[in-house]
């Protein structure tokens, strides 16, 4: 979803290209035109009744952690660090799957931090929120998706990585 | 004080997006020193990291679903005008 907002951010961009001054850097004239994607987004799902963001619920519905911070149920072995996994389609279709079951706001978040490789700096002037609550986001969003590939991938003891 | 399970993992998340103060790095080198669950917590973190940037690295694939929608062109071009600022 935040690919299709940075998509249509950039298809508006070329369409707008005639009127674009040359006053503002062309930067900042994207991510102007981003923000009001991204605006025009929320507003759409605040309209259709979705929340925007929060605590999603644990996929797995317990806890990570008991009540002094540890773990509740450490992280498995995943059997080496395979490297070759973004070759391989099955991965890449649990991993899609997980990705979608992450709330918009971690989506969006994720995707310009790791996909498109912004900065925190960067994504927070685009969605507009503070860095701390940024890290938070994406926080939970690492954290749901290493425990959404244990469960749908590593767990299932066949298809790991060679 | 000393760091629990749970302050370690949003650490590490974090240390991902910049650079941690001083104190708190160590703090997070020796938990991780000590606890094998929150080390291997990190390991699977860089390895997603890692395989998420090489699928995105190979967004020419036919199966490149969420991947795919932006060309490789336009990424680079958004992202150079990020960086130009």
């Amino acid at each position: 979803m935040a690919e299709d907002l940075v998509q249509e951010t950039f298809l508006a961009g070329l369409k707008s290209r005639d009127t674009f001054s040359g006053g503002s850097s062309e930067a900042t004239w994207l991510v102007g035109i981003l923000k009001h994607k991204i605006a025009d987004h929320f507003r759409r799902q605040a309209r259709e009744g979705s929340l925007p963001d929060g605590d999603p619920p644990d996929p797995s519905g317990e806890p990570s952690f008991d009540a002094t911070g540890h773990w509740q149920s450490g992280p498995t072995d995943w059997g080496g660090n395979p490297s070759d996994l973004f070759r391989q389609k099955e991965f890449l279709e649990e991993f899609t799957k997980c990705l979608s079951g992450l709330s918009p706001a971690q989506a969006n978040a994720f995707t310009l931090r790791e996909i498109e490789g912004l900065s925190t700096g960067e994504i927070c002037k685009v969605i507009n929120i503070t860095e701390t609550n940024l890290w938070v986001i994406l926080h939970r969003a690492r954290m749901h998706l290493r425990r959404c590939l244990e469960t749908r991938w590593f767990a299932r003891g066949t298809g790991k990585g060679s | 004080m000393m760091l629990s399970c749970k302050d370690v993992t949003q650490l590490i998340s974090e240390s991902m997006d910049h650079s941690l103060p001083l104190g708190k790095r160590i703090g997070v080198r020796i938990h991780l020193l000590m606890c094998r669950f929150c080390e291997r917590y990190e390991r699977q973190l860089l390895l997603i990291r890692e395989t998420v940037r090489r699928l995105a690295a190979v967004g020419e694939t036919p199966e490149g679903l969420f991947l795919g929608a932006l060309s490789e062109g336009a990424r680079e071009r958004i992202r150079q005008s990020l960086r130009s600022r």
